[in-house]
């Protein structure tokens, strides 16, 4: 038992609340069955399934909170784990931080589950890997990647009488490909709600050409570049602009979003709410009916989630924060969705190919690796260049050109946009490709 | 417990519940529950063994674990969260066909068992049509029925959970009446319960203990904010890790306080809130050379990721490169005899058999008996890290044991372990002896920022404390010092050690590798070390 309907999870968690003697009792429970395969050398080395189905139970007596799980479901277990909660709430210290349990919501429809995506079958995982492996071997090529699906529930009641209920659906693929003598490599993922938009074929393709595209790589001296980050490459700095939003962090100083008070300045903000801090054309937001990246329209503790912006024409429009924290504070609450951390960066309708073309002098990068925070104030990070590294001139991919190092911050990069193409899916976000003016590169690698 | 979770489980402010995907929750009078009886283990193994055989394997192992955590964390004047987990199951590998098959289950009667051996079996033969490379086993003697424990003093598990919260509000009140604005303490503990069997007659059962009590402290000024996180390590102890003995401080003049076997938080936190505000005030590195001296808090970070993954085989073969990468220390380098990886002070050993380290075990995950062997020797690339069935891709017959899962869920694989430079043997020198012959450099403790390349080339570091050095001494605590270098260049740069008195053991609890992900738990030791004329960046930008 691993995925249950949405009759049978309430019946289950009715029955656990039923055991309940706390003041207030919240259960989850969440059900995955996943399935992977895994090559490398131009050979399957690992492949697997698991499921699993937890309930979790939160039980409170005032402001002190026990938590215990189990996977057994017969109605002994179920209310033993209710006693460890209880028992675990007695013994634990109070939490003035502890928020009271939410009363009913009313959540919109959701659309994250794709029957296909459920029925992914082993012999379609080692298809995915054949279609790496045998063009690979036909070209002298090495191929290795992971290709992994998941089917998951999640369901929340609490005794104010919350449910919340959802099924979802997501497959995961990527390839590298590197060269018999390991001067080239290529790299390509894709990630999806609903399997049938999966080409495992058509994207080994593309990491088979950039891997016979960079061998014999020119060395660039480092310095400051026209970037165009492909949206793999742009995914792990704005990822991470967007997970340092919160507004606790800004508030008591420690942010990149904390306000700095002028001398003498009287009631200063705390932060930097509704601050333009970025390019105009810059818009992040969460969307849990955007269909390309659907998403659960609950949050973990039960809240109801909407569109929300967090970004709004270069401006911040809304910060991330716990309850407890909004409460405290007297700011709007924006949950976001459960078992998710989904953003959407607008762009426009260009391609990639046309932003190539449009590029007097430039390199492309298919992918940034290894990202390390230098200081936090100013969100600048380092990391690598990856897998496919190309000169661009006069509209032209030119010659591929050896990894660099960058050191570089989200936020200048969001100021020196010079295009934004359409946007793509990437591990469950949406992502423009980029042309960025003055990326700074500090070092060269001599890693392919 | 993976490193996401327990990310997730000590964050604050985590809306709803929280769930550890590897583990149940459970009371603390159950973490000290009597575990599964050994003979009840060797049971239910060898029904494993026995339906793997009966459905084809030619060779099987089964792994029966029960893997409990513990951690309880703080913020401030506030404990956040008391958790415990447990879990537990029987993970059985097997060979058919010449091709790994691995299933699992958390349901443990002999039904389940054999069925899940079964499944192994199945999934072997099914993967085999895809096989190219037949699984070649090194040879391992059963050893029958043997047993070993982490040779802890006091079971950190058995200390009341209100101990534990007041040493963790110490420390928080420590660092905010010193200078700290904020602060988040945490302790976690984990006692991996480990019964392994396979079709060569070993019966081993072991009893692993580790403990990991960092923090993370903050202040506030006009002009920005500063962080300082703890100088202690995770380690292979148990809660006499936290008596920070006298004898196992080291001085450093003008600098900070290192702790070798045990480790004073209080004290830690009380310096992290007097040198945040010392951060506060300091000035701004000028980039350019300079020798640097590396405490080993700062140093063990370095080795891990120049050393002990580029050496690490599987790594060097390709089988990662869709997700750590592969490595600069190709199987040419290592068969020429002579490639220069470091100076010839240079000697970096693996040893899975060093006491207090996060690595030391007496068998590993494939029933390998542990034991030390040389990586780089005299400076010179001699050996790799192996397991079972790969140590015949470098022509050798026996397994390095150095197989490890994370938990009985997942399948076992090679991982590093623990990888240290020697110290200097020759003369017995402390850090202040290698500062007082430096001219201008820069003396870095704590670990910082850290990013390299996918082959393990280019590395760019940073720490927790730096201090400039000026004709042989320290002078003033410095701020926004990264060194960018190169792997072999870095090692060749070596030019002093100190000796085996400054010599300290560190750690990272969460070292990533796999598709899917699995952590492992690694130390490194080493002494303060010398590099010099290395590049050194200033990380401070306007925006």
């Amino acid at each position: 038992m691993s995925i249950v309907t949405e009759k049978e999870a309430k019946k289950i968690l009715k029955k656990v609340l039923s055991f309940s003697k706390a003041d207030e009792c919240e259960c989850n429970l969440n059900g995955q069955l996943t399935g992977n395969i895994r090559y490398a050398r131009n050979t399957v080395t690992t492949a697997g399934e698991v499921s699993d189905l937890t309930l979790a139970v939160q039980s409170t007596y005032g402001m002190k909170m026990g938590v215990a799980t189990i996977n057994e479901f017969d109605d002994a277990s179920l209310e033993k784990v209710v006693r460890r909660a209880e028992e675990l709430a007695k013994l634990a210290p109070d939490n003035p931080e502890l928020m009271p349990n939410l009363k009913p919501q009313k959540y919109a429809k959701m659309n994250t589950y794709f029957d296909a995506t459920a029925n992914v079958t082993p012999k379609y995982r080692a298809k995915a890997a054949d279609d790496g492996i045998t063009p690979s071997k036909a070209k002298k090529l090495v191929a290795s990647g992971f290709l992994t699906d998941s089917y998951t529930m999640s369901a929340i009641m609490n005794s104010n009488g919350l449910f919340a209920y959802n099924v979802a659906t997501d497959i995961s693929f990527s390839a590298t490909i590197r060269t018999e003598d390991g001067k080239g490599s290529g790299w390509v993922t894709r990630d999806y709600s609903d399997v049938t938009k999966m080409n495992t074929a058509e994207a080994s393709q593309i990491a088979i050409k950039k891997s016979l595209g960079s061998a014999a790589a020119k060395e660039l001296e480092p310095g400051k570049y026209t970037v165009i980050l492909e949206p793999a490459a742009g995914v792990g700095l704005l990822g991470r602009l967007f997970n340092n939003m919160d507004q606790r962090a800004a508030d008591e100083g420690r942010s990149f979003l904390s306000y700095k008070a002028k001398q003498d300045e009287k009631n200063a903000p705390k932060n930097k709410l509704g601050e333009k801090m970025f390019d105009q054309r810059v818009n992040i937001y969460s969307d849990p009916n955007h269909p390309e990246v659907p998403t659960a329209t609950f949050a973990d503790d039960g809240s109801t989630v909407g569109k929300t912006y967090w970004i709004k024409n270069g401006k911040i429009e809304n910060f991330q924060s716990s309850r407890y924290w909004a409460d405290k504070t007297n700011s709007k609450y924006n949950p976001t969705a459960s078992g998710s951390h989904q953003w959407i960066m607008s762009g426009g309708d260009g391609s990639l190919e046309e932003m190539i073309k449009n590029t007097r002098r430039g390199i492309l990068v298919t992918r940034l690796w290894y990202i390390r925070q230098l200081d936090p104030q100013t969100l600048l990070y380092t990391g690598l260049t990856r897998d496919g590294t190309f000169y661009i001139e006069n509209g032209k991919i030119k010659y591929p050109v050896k990894n660099f190092r960058f050191n570089e911050s989200p936020i200048v990069m969001l100021n020196n946009i010079e295009a934004l193409g359409k946007p793509v899916r990437i591990d469950g976000n949406m992502v423009p490709p980029m042309k960025i003016r003055d990326f700074t590169f500090s070092s060269l690698s001599d890693a392919v | 417990m993976e490193r996401r979770d327990f990310i997730k489980l000590t964050g604050a402010g985590v809306g709803g519940l929280i769930l550890p995907i590897t583990g149940n929750m459970v009371s603390a009078a159950q973490l000290l529950d009597r575990p599964m009886d050994v003979s009840m283990k060797k049971q239910l193994a060898d029904v494993a063994l026995n339906a793997a055989k009966s459905a084809g394997a030619s060779y099987a192992d089964a792994r029966i674990g029960r893997y409990l955590n513990q951690f309880i964390t703080t913020r401030e004047k506030v404990v956040n969260n008391v958790v415990n987990t447990e879990s537990a199951g029987i993970g059985i590998r097997v060979i058919a066909n010449g091709t790994w098959g691995f299933a699992s289950t958390s349901k443990m009667t002999p039904d389940s068992i054999a069925k899940t051996a079964k499944q192994a079996v199945a999934i072997a033969k099914a993967n085999s049509k895809f096989q190219t490379e037949p699984v070649q086993l090194a040879l391992v003697k059963g050893v029958g029925e043997v047993s070993w424990k982490t040779p802890i003093v006091k079971n950190a598990f058995e200390i009341p959970i209100k101990e534990k919260a007041d040493m963790l509000l110490n420390v928080n009140n420590a660092a905010l009446s010193n200078g700290a604005s904020y602060i988040t303490s945490v302790i976690f503990l984990v006692n991996e319960q480990k019964y392994f069997a396979s079709t060569d007659g070993s019966y081993i059962d072991q009893d692993v203990h580790r403990l990991w009590a960092p923090f993370f402290a903050s202040a506030v000024g006009k002009s920005g904010f500063k962080q300082r996180t703890s100088l202690g390590n995770p380690v292979g102890m148990g809660f006499e890790y936290l008596d920070g003995k006298k004898e196992d401080k080291i001085y450093v003049d003008g600098a900070n306080i290192g702790y070798n076997n045990s480790y004073d938080m209080v004290e830690d936190a009380v310096n992290a809130g007097k040198q945040l505000q010392k951060k506060l005030a300091a000035k701004s590195v000028k980039p350019g050379k300079y020798d640097l001296v590396l405490d080993p808090a700062h140093l063990m970070l370095t080795i891990h990721e120049s050393v002990g993954h580029p050496l690490e085989l599987d790594r060097v073969l390709g089988y990662e490169a869709n997700f750590a990468g592969t490595s600069f220390a190709t199987l040419d380098k290592w068969k020429s005899k002579k490639f220069q990886y470091g100076s010839d002070i240079v000697n970096l050993v693996a040893d899975k058999t060093q006491p207090y380290s996060l690595g030391y075990v007496g068998y590993d995950d494939e029933g390998v008996k542990t034991k030390q062997w040389d990586l780089i020797k005299d400076g010179v690339l001699v050996n790799y890290q192996a397991i079972r069935d790969q140590v015949h891709m470098i022509d050798q017959t026996e397994s390095h044991g150095c197989c490890y899962s994370q938990s009985w869920r997942d399948v076992q694989f090679q991982r590093m372990p623990n990888v240290s430079l020697q110290a200097n043997q020759e003369e017995d020198l402390t850090a202040n002896d290698i500062i007082k012959g430096v001219e201008k450099g820069i003396y870095i403790a704590g670990r910082g920022s850290f990013s390299i390349d996918q082959q393990r080339y280019n590395f760019q570091f940073g720490g927790q404390l730096f201090y400039e050095i000026k004709d042989g001494k320290i002078v003033d605590q410095i701020e926004d010092v990264a060194y960018q270098s190169n792997t072999q260049d870095f090692w060749n740069s070596c030019t002093q050690l100190a000796g085996k008195s400054d010599y300290r053991v560190g750690g990272s609890f969460f070292d990533g590798k796999g598709q899917p992900p699995q952590v492992s738990a690694v130390s490194h030791g080493c002494p303060t070390t010398r590099f010099n004329n290395i590049n050194v960046l200033n990380t401070k930008r306007k925006v």
